[in-house]
């Protein structure tokens, strides 16, 4: 794979990888930012694919479509004539493709299923799953079509940190099955564009401290792996406040008369309270973030959108995360 | 808030009480702090109601772990000590699930050591029994199956497995049930059963096209090591499906209470939902919702855009900086009080009856015993 050797940033967005892997802990918006990357990477007349693989149909959600089918589709227009389009990997549909692009099987191929064959073949051999699924997102990542790569980039909303490096390491999981035979190659083969210069995988966090410590732990499990890291992507942060020591009741007291509000105990000592609160976390905030950046990898942080993930909140993040230049 | 007038409250003290109720079980979507409000409700059961308690967690955050000491994962229940007993005589141990090793447990059970020993070194075994879609959750259950049948205790809290979905922790049973009783595991047996030296020796025409399709995709290792496997598994289907069944109908019963536990957030919120509406079909006896990590403002009388208003005014006039910062943040505050209001009303609307209460976020995170006790009060609105 010649290709492979080489990082490929020909439109200078910054995102020097072909292939996009987007983990995180659950909870921390990492459709979101994968929908995002896909969308930054598409503007100007890019073409991107954004793919899902734990049937979570996470994506048409995020942009109120019908459930997406096995199918790359249409999903979105970008900024500047670009276009994303979407995937939802289903392990079933990728087994029976890749058993019909090699095996020419058609109606044997139903048959499989309706024996229940296939169902059995990915609940007893996991790592199977895997295979097929990345081996998918490999596929879309190389395809050509004439002279031309099918996708300027792929992201991937890819499984949860804690299950991120068992789901990539797809050669440790088959190879303890399949010691020969095509889903040997097969492996092996996601396995090289995986730890390639192609691919990079990023880490969303948020400024608390379990989806912090999963980062550095998934972080350390990725290195040791061999994958290429990314970036580590904060999700929802706030601007910063100005540095200050915490206002005084009395202080409070008089801002609020200046600006003709009731100035009554009870909301006096409310606002004292939030204001300790917020203070609190901030803190705690400033350590997480010292944590992340003694990991020495490049930090992106967006911003939290008050409003939800909308499209304009999607554009916002994507803008965010692809610098236009 | 209105979301809370409109469902009735939860009483997580009278659960937490009854004698009559000995599981309680927390599910949810993953990040919502469900692991923490199982601990925090354990805690309570101990040290308020006197109750003798274990807790079941799967995945739990490093210093919550330790401050429960759980420093190994070992698979058996620990007494956790420091904790204010005294009055109430209760105790409170917690373990950590360890899925290998019980799943190793439950093969032992239902085989002899000859038999058990070649199950554990087929690949296949070791590849199911550690990465298994649903493993996790299925030994989870297991593993609660097996402290109730102990009796050991008065209450057993379960936090649930970060599951892909909040369905697979309660499809696992039915799942593991399936795919034992699936016609391509009937089929990959029958050789082996009638004493056949292939298991591919009896072929149909049929069959041997599909013998030889899987022959060659998967190689003929590959097909060994899995007829092995299953006929080994084949001794335990009986157990196994018993097993699964019995801990089904635990969870059905009175004596288990479930607790949803949810984050404000769309996502959470859905997921949420959904699970409820699977616990109503599949007749398990909801609880409630516990919605962790709202925004309240300590200061609710003062609205969102009057105080940004005096906020800009006072800005523009110069000088009260502290107080300017104040009603800044206390608008995004309320504004994101009245967002996540909305969000709860979702499930609240679809689900009316479901008793609820609110936990407010609290500013760092909880990581000792004291933090535990400080949810349990919270959730309890003590």
């Amino acid at each position: 794979m010649a290709a492979a050797e080489q990082p490929a940033d020909p439109a200078g967005t910054g995102w020097p990888a072909r292939l996009h892997v987007v983990t995180g802990k659950g909870g921390t918006g990492k459709t979101s930012v994968a929908a995002a990357l896909a969308l930054g990477l598409a503007a100007g007349g890019r073409r991107t694919l954004l793919v899902e693989v734990e049937g979570r149909q996470g994506i048409a959600q995020l942009f109120g479509t019908d459930p997406l089918p096995y199918e790359e589709r249409h999903l979105t227009d970008a900024p500047g004539g670009g276009e994303v389009r979407a995937l939802a990997v289903d392990a079933e549909e990728a087994l029976l493709e890749y058993l019909d692009m090699f095996y020419k099987l058609g109606a044997a191929g139903r048959a499989l299923r309706k024996l229940g064959a296939i169902d059995f073949a990915t609940t007893i051999a996991p790592g199977l799953r895997d295979v097929l699924l990345t081996g998918k997102v490999k596929e879309a990542t190389t395809r050509t079509t004439g002279q031309r790569r099918a996708y300027d980039a792929v992201v991937l909303d890819a499984p949860p940190t804690g299950r991120i490096g068992r789901f990539l390491n797809v050669t440790a999981e088959t190879a303890r099955l399949a010691k020969v035979g095509p889903i040997k190659t097969q492996s092996e083969g996601v396995s090289a564009l995986l730890r390639s210069p192609m691919t990079a995988v990023h880490v969303v966090t948020l400024l608390e401290e379990m989806p912090v410590q999963e980062t550095v732990d998934a972080i350390a499990e990725l290195t040791q792996l061999g994958f290429p890291v990314g970036r580590v992507i904060v999700n929802g942060t706030r601007p910063p406040v100005p540095a200050g020591r915490a206002v005084t009741a009395a202080e409070l007291k008089r801002g609020l008369s200046a600006a003709g509000l009731p100035t009554d105990g009870r909301t006096v000592a409310g606002l004292v309270t939030e204001a300790r609160d917020q203070q609190i976390r901030r803190e705690l905030e400033d350590s997480l973030r010292g944590e992340l950046v003694e990991l020495g990898l490049p930090l992106i942080e967006l911003p939290l959108l008050p409003d939800g993930v909308d499209r304009a909140g999607l554009e916002t993040l994507a803008r965010a995360l692809v610098r236009a230049d | 808030m209105p979301s809370e007038d409109a469902a009735p409250p939860l009483d997580v003290d009278q659960i937490l009480a009854d004698p009559g109720v000995r599981i309680v079980v927390c599910c949810g979507a993953g990040g919502v702090g469900k692991t923490t409000t199982a601990a925090a409700l354990a805690l309570r059961a101990a040290e308020r109601h006197g109750r003798r308690t274990v807790v079941l967690t799967i995945d739990p955050a490093r210093r919550l772990a330790q401050s429960l000491g759980l420093i190994e994962l070992d698979n058996t229940p620990r007494q956790v000590k420091g904790i204010d007993v005294e009055a109430s005589g209760g105790e409170l141990h917690a373990m950590m699930l360890d899925m290998k090793r019980t799943f190793d447990d439950v093969v032992l059970q239902h085989t002899d050591p000859a038999k058990a020993a070649e199950i554990f070194a087929n690949p296949f075994y070791q590849a199911m029994s550690s990465t298994f879609a649903g493993t996790q959750e299925y030994m989870a259950m297991e593993k609660l199956g097996q402290l109730h049948a102990r009796g050991e205790w008065d209450l057993i809290v379960v936090d649930t497995p970060p599951s892909r979905s909040a369905l697979d922790f309660l499809d696992a049973p039915a799942r593991l049930s399936r795919f034992l009783d699936g016609r391509m595991l009937r089929l990959l047996l029958a050789p082996a059963r009638s004493g056949g030296r292939s298991m591919f020796s009896f072929v149909t025409a049929s069959f041997g096209m599909f013998s030889k399709v899987v022959q060659k995709v998967i190689g003929a290792q590959l097909l060994t090591d899995l007829s092995g496997f299953v006929a080994a598994l084949d001794s335990m289907f009986g157990g196994f499906r018993q097993r699964a069944e019995q801990t089904y109908r635990i969870l059905q019963a009175r004596e288990t209470a479930f607790l949803l536990v949810a984050a404000p957030e769309p996502d959470a919120v859905r997921e949420a939902a959904y699970f409820a509406g699977r616990l109503r079909s599949e007749r398990m006896p909801l609880a409630g919702l516990v919605l962790n990590r709202v925004h309240e403002p300590a200061a609710p009388q003062l609205g969102a855009a009057d105080s940004l208003a005096a906020a800009e005014r006072l800005a523009a006039e110069g000088g009260h900086e502290g107080t300017v910062e104040v009603l800044r943040a206390h608008a995004a505050l309320a504004q994101q009080a009245v967002r996540e209001q909305r969000v709860a009303a979702r499930f609240t609307e679809a689900f009316p009856t479901v008793p609820a209460v609110s936990v407010t976020a609290q500013p760092a995170d909880v990581h000792d015993v004291d933090g535990l006790r400080t949810i349990g009060e919270a959730i309890s609105r003590r």
